[in-house]
């Protein structure tokens, strides 16, 4: 690999990083959504 | 605060896409490394982000132990995963950057890579404790392990000056030196990293009260169902 080629990898690995952890975020907050809204409805447990 | 947050992305996403620009385009080429030693404006700026959410982690479970008050023991739980996460960035671009310039991946026994590597581990066996403890003891459990991370943390960032060591010494603080116009674009992206940190906690902090709001309301339920099936 060119001196390039691990700069990129560096960057890319960072962002691939954050991208997925932040998409762990947002999935626990769906799922954290889909059970309120099953907490709202009368007489159904989730 | 519904407004804040958006505004407050936007200006970071600005503020990362300028570091990036200046880290790639505007800030000189290093002599001996060339262009490979731009990963520093990554690498850097995630390790020193990391060590201050491990201190925040420390400071919060330290509150906790004394005051007992949940919003400390969420602090210290989402500093950690955030501060895991830098620390994850860290060890993965250190090797990528080792392996051009010192020609192997990995030194074995260095000091510096070691004892990040420990700091790594300690605070992801918190998290796992985290998860998977049910017990009432668990934030209590948790955050006197969080005290003896954060022992770790000043020995990794002083580690180079007292071992003898692969790793450049530190450049803030320390024996080496940088260009002034290096150190302006570490430090554009030491911030836009730090504010990236802040927003990740926040909406982290928000998801984390959310979750044991509705963890309550689950086990309050739990409670009433057997009185409604008994009517």
């Amino acid at each position: 690999m060119s001196n390039n080629g691990y700069l990129f990898a560096a960057y890319a690995a960072t962002w691939i990083i954050h991208i997925v952890y932040l998409g762990t975020i947002v999935s626990r907050y769906s799922r954290l959504k889909r059970e309120i809204e099953d907490l709202k409805k009368p007489g159904v447990r989730s | 605060m519904k407004t804040v947050f958006p505004i407050l992305g936007v200006l970071t996403a600005i503020l990362l896409s300028y570091a990036l620009y200046e880290a790639l385009v505007a800030a000189p080429t290093e002599q001996t490394m060339g262009d490979v030693q731009r990963i520093f404006y990554y690498h850097v700026p995630s390790a020193w982000t990391a060590f201050i959410l491990f201190f925040v982690n420390f400071g919060a479970s330290v509150f906790y132990l004394t005051k007992r008050r949940p919003a400390a023991d969420i602090v210290a739980l989402v500093s950690a995963e955030v501060g895991v996460v830098f620390c994850t960035v860290v060890l993965v671009t250190g090797p990528i950057w080792a392996r051009p310039v010192w020609g192997i991946w990995w030194a074995p026994g260095d000091i510096r890579l070691t004892s990040t590597l420990v700091l790594w581990l300690i605070y992801v066996s918190y998290l796992v404790l985290r998860r998977f403890s049910s017990s009432g003891q668990t934030p209590t459990l948790a955050a006197a392990l969080a005290v003896l991370g954060a022992l770790c943390v000043p020995f990794v960032y002083f580690s180079i000056w007292f071992f003898r060591t692969q790793h450049p010494q530190p450049v803030m603080g320390g024996g080496g030196s940088i260009d002034p116009r290096m150190l302006h674009v570490l430090l554009i992206n030491w911030l836009a990293f730090s504010c990236f940190a802040f927003l990740v906690c926040w909406s982290r902090y928000r998801l984390e009260r959310l979750q044991r709001e509705v963890d309550q309301a689950h086990a309050l339920e739990s409670l009433l169902e057997p009185r409604r099936s008994a009517r």
